[in-house]
């Protein structure tokens, strides 16, 4: 059993707060990601956890054990760093090893853990071979394979994935995916790229600033964002969010973007911002997947609208467009046969199923 | 087609001029690199070789002797000593100058960067001051009726120590003066391979179960083999040659009790105006530096190919 | 607080404080400086503590650490002895000539065979190098010898004159000066000279206008090594001059002021001090160049 509980957990650099007081539960098995942009805070909480930073207030517990002041070697922990941290003057099987040989596991025990690692991350013809023979890729490989060589309680990931290419950053993901499937273990993994966060995680935990804005499975963040925050980070090309108004129009309710553009909200929506109605700092978010090209059947809450289009993003499968409205750039993902032009006006389909409202002051998702 | 003609013209001259270049290139270097050839090969080279020379002359430098001067030389006890006591002269004070620096070197790097610098600053000062100056230093300390070091050990009820009177303690002296002056350069030369260990091997190690001395013995200390044996080996081939410290401090004293090879050929060559054998002790040196000198050339080729 | 309710399953693991360790390590690591800058301070400190004394003082040898009675007896009489004073101007003239001859041949010659690269230049770079390992005290007899020689040659007067220092320091100083350069020469980027030949740069052009300036940190760190070495040298100097006005510091202060018996203990400190005092000046305002002369030799080779 390896459930990662954190309590309150603070950390704080001279009169800088870093993290500012995080609670979070991990089951065993489960594979977490902590996501958000630079500086705000999810490496500096997987080194607390690891013990390579010191803890200001708060709790670590590792299976219901206290382990704020455990050194990290005790810690039945295993990390694979950003720039990998391989010994260089050790070979492939060495640097696996390592750990082992310090805990004076015998001989034939190590080979057979090592190679089985090796088998795994498919790394079996690299054992002789010294770090610097090695490509990014496989050097990412061996750290993982140094990680599953100790057999830990948790796996702790930091950005793994940041200094490959593009192509071998996607190669890569599958790879640690099909790992986390086959060696069960429980995983911490942070990363700023919110597309990693998507596809490897079971539950991915956005964090802004030092605090946690929200947790939940990628589907829940994707479709059910909490904060502003969470509704701007997830999702690429972000979520459109424009400043607008709520009214009530005899017993409906609307909202109202600019003296042009207007939209009804459904019904099903309609009791649970109807205690917002009149507010007008209000943002109203809707994903570019859902600003689509006017088809001939409409759905209900669909609504129709037209604007001038100002830039057109041919993608090959859909083409991107981009229009403005209350002075914020709208993007839509539109058929790439439907005639979209720069400069031309194109009459657009919002389907309000899929809209949010925020309350900008509170960044609250209503 | 007179255009067509100039055109052909010009594509040819370039060619020429180029090659001209080509020439001129490789003469402007060998210029510029002719003094210093002119320098290292009249005033080493040829004294080197010409020290070969003089070791086969008599005494007055009239007569080829041959190797007798050699011969001379190996019957003779003093010489033994002389071999004996630059040995290990030299290995001490290499041992302890490099475990020295080493340790300090990492106090510095322990201590938070601003405050390095000082630190820094402060222990390399024995290194900065002219050794037949500081040894002059040492030289006061050590006095046989003055020493402030005795005043200190008889202050505490301890005997004077005859720092300079006893063969034993004189060679302690000239080798812990030869230490002090020579530390704080391995300090320097230590804590800059320190700074370049990337700090996320450290993290790595600890993660993987490594403790202070196991990191300092897997990751610290092979990531500075280099450094060290090119230190270490070029420490050796100074000291077993150090004049400056023993002269000022002992000058061979009590007793050729504490002569090395500089010394004694000094004493030989210049002083008794034997000018043949000086040149054969100091040759001696020969094949015991050339060993050093063959290890430093390996490891630096090796080095250049590594990463 | 958490610690005593949490203890389900009993591993033996040690609950020190991490913080803790770390700062007892960092206290020890102070202990340790505090210690060993005592032991390389104390010969100097105990230099100047001397030079301030009387000869009445130092002999009564009281309190050999303390200086009762100040005085700048010591000092007033050396900076005014003319002997002293020789010392001082043979020493900066050999050393002063000593280091421009060295950059004037180093430079060079370090940007012919790092850039220009002709046939053996590698070899001849490493050859130079293993050069410097040839030690002074193995060439000293056979250049008297050779000086002596030259003297009977042609009548000038090569043995005991100070001049005669400034042809053979530079073999101590070239080599390891010239390898510095080299290093620091083969860390500029190649398209710079690239751009200037574009530019219309000849060789020297290209030298002067371009590779002095940005090697300029690895300039002044060899020519600091240079006046270095060239202001302690004590081997050389001793076997070659023996007239007083022709000695330069080092030598002059162990062989004069050590007469006899009779050692002057109050003089012979405050000479030594002040003949370290310029490499030590030098230290004090360029101590960034100093030490990057030492470690450019060895982390750049």
């Amino acid at each position: 059993m390896a459930q990662v509980t954190l309590r309150k957990l603070t950390k704080t650099y001279d009169a800088t707060p870093a993290v500012r007081g995080i609670d979070l539960d991990i089951a065993d098995k489960e594979f977490v990601v902590l996501v958000g942009p630079s500086g705000c805070g999810k490496s500096t909480t997987l080194r607390m956890i690891a013990g390579l930073e010191d803890i200001s207030d708060g709790e670590i517990l590792i299976d219901d054990e206290l382990v704020n002041d455990v050194p990290p070697k005790d810690r039945d922990i295993a990390m694979v760093f950003q720039n990998y941290a391989l010994y260089p003057h050790m070979t492939v099987y060495e640097n696996m090893s390592f750990g082992l040989r310090l805990k004076k596991v015998p001989k034939p025990e190590i080979r057979a853990r090592v190679e089985n690692a090796a088998r795994i991350l498919d790394i079996q013809e690299l054992l002789e071979r010294k770090p610097k023979q090695l490509s990014g890729g496989q050097r990412q490989r061996v750290a993982m394979g140094r990680a599953i060589v100790r057999d830990p309680k948790v796996f702790l990931f930091d950005e793994p994935l940041s200094n490959l290419d593009a192509k071998l950053r996607v190669q890569m993901r599958t790879e640690i995916k099909r790992v986390h499937q086959k060696v069960r273990t429980t995983t911490i993994y942070v990363t700023h790229d919110q597309v990693e966060a998507m596809t490897l995680a079971d539950r991915v935990v956005v964090m802004n600033a030092g605090l946690i804005e929200q947790v939940g499975a990628p589907n829940e963040l994707y479709h059910a964002p909490a904060t502003r925050f969470v509704a701007g980070f997830i999702g690429s090309p972000a979520m459109n969010l424009i400043p607008c108004a709520l009214e009530e129009v005899a017993g409906a309710l609307r909202v109202r973007l600019n003296g042009e553009v207007g939209f009804a909200v459904p019904p099903d929506r309609t009791a649970r911002y109807r205690p917002y109605a009149g507010r007008s700092e209000l943002l109203f978010g809707l994903r570019p997947e859902h600003i689509l090209e006017q088809r001939p059947q409409q759905e209900p809450n669909q609504e129709v609208f037209e604007v001038a289009l100002e830039v057109t993003e041919p993608m090959g499968m859909e083409t991107l467009v981009y229009f403005g409205v209350n002075g914020v750039e709208v993007c839509g993902r539109v058929n790439p046969n439907a005639g979209a032009q720069a400069g031309q006006r194109m009459r657009l389909v919002a389907d309000l199923n899929h809209m949010h409202l925020i309350d900008d002051a509170s960044g609250k998702v209503l | 087609m007179v255009v067509a003609h100039s055109a052909r013209l010009s594509a040819v001259r370039p060619r020429t001029r180029v090659r001209r270049l080509w020439r001129r290139k490789s003469t402007i270097a060998f210029a510029m690199a002719l003094p210093l050839l002119l320098i290292v090969g009249l005033l080493v080279l040829y004294p080197s070789l010409y020290a070969f020379y003089l070791a086969t002359l008599n005494k007055s430098m009239e007569r080829f002797v041959g190797v007798a001067n050699f011969a001379f030389l190996f019957k003779r006890e003093t010489f033994w000593m002389v071999v004996k006591q630059s040995i290990i002269f030299a290995v001490s004070a290499v041992l302890f100058k490099a475990l020295i620096g080493l340790f300090v070197a990492h106090m510095v790097h322990n201590v938070p960067t601003k405050g390095q610098r000082k630190w820094r600053g402060m222990l390399l000062i024995p290194w900065v001051i002219p050794p037949a100056m500081s040894t002059l230093a040492w030289l006061w300390l050590f006095d046989p009726s003055y020493s402030a070091f005795n005043w200190l050990l008889q202050g505490m009820g301890m005997d004077a120590v005859p720092w300079l009177g006893d063969p034993y303690w004189a060679r302690f002296a000239v080798i812990l003066v030869n230490v002090w002056v020579g530390a704080p350069f391995f300090m320097i030369m230590y804590l800059a391979a320190l700074k370049s260990v990337p700090e996320q091997l450290y993290e790595a190690a600890a993660i993987d179960g490594a403790n202070w001395w196991q990191k300092l013995w897997f990751i610290t200390l092979p990531m500075m083999r280099n450094i060290i044996a090119i230190t270490v080996l070029f420490s050796l081939i100074v000291t077993f040659a150090n004049f400056d410290i023993v002269r000022v401090l002992t000058n061979g004293g009590p007793v050729d009790q504490t002569h090395v090879f500089a010394t004694w050929a000094f004493k030989v060559g210049i002083e008794s105006n034997d000018i043949p054998l000086g040149a054969c002790v100091s040759l001696v040196m020969v094949p015991i530096l050339g060993l050093a000198a063959v290890f430093i050339l390996r490891d630096i080729t090796r080095r250049g190919g590594e990463g | 607080m958490a610690t005593a309710v949490l203890r389900g399953n009993a591993r033996p693991v040690r609950r020190t404080s991490m913080q803790r360790d770390r700062k007892r390590a960092l206290l020890w690591s102070y202990v340790f400086l505090f210690v060993f800058v005592i032991f390389f301070l104390t010969p100097p400190v105990y230099m100047l503590i001397t030079s301030l004394k009387t000869s009445a003082e130092i002999s009564a040898g009281t309190a050999p650490w303390w200086v009762s009675d100040p005085t700048i007896q010591n000092y007033v009489e050396i900076l005014t002895s003319p002997t002293y004073l020789t010392f001082f101007r043979n020493s900066t003239l050999v050393s002063v000539l000593v280091v421009a001859i060295t950059m004037l041949v180093s430079i060079p010659a370090a940007f012919a065979l790092s850039r220009m690269k002709f046939w053996g230049s590698a070899t001849l770079a490493t050859g130079v190098f293993l050069t410097y390992l040839i030690p002074d005290t193995l060439l000293f007899i056979p250049l008297f010898k050779i000086f002596v020689y030259l003297r009977e040659l042609t009548g000038i007067e090569f043995i005991n004159h100070w001049w005669v220092l400034v042809i053979i320091y530079p073999t101590l100083t070239v080599p390891f000066c010239t390898w510095i350069m080299i290093g620091y020469f083969g860390s500029i980027p190649k398209e710079l000279d690239e751009a200037a030949l574009m530019d219309g740069a000849g060789y020297l052009q290209t030298l002067t206008k371009i590779f002095i300036p940005v090697a300029l940190p690895g300039i002044i760190a060899a020519t600091i090594f240079a006046f270095t070495v060239a202001w302690a040298q004590f081997l050389y100097p001793l076997a070659f001059t023996t007239s007083t006005d022709q000695l330069v510091l080092p030598v002059g202060i162990v062989t004069t002021l050590i007469k006899g018996d009779v050692f002057n203990w109050g003089q012979i400190m405050t000479g030594a001090l002040l003949g370290a005092a310029p490499p030590l000046i030098i230290y004090a305002f360029l101590m960034d160049y100093y030490i990057a002369g030492l470690t450019a030799g060895a982390t750049k080779g």
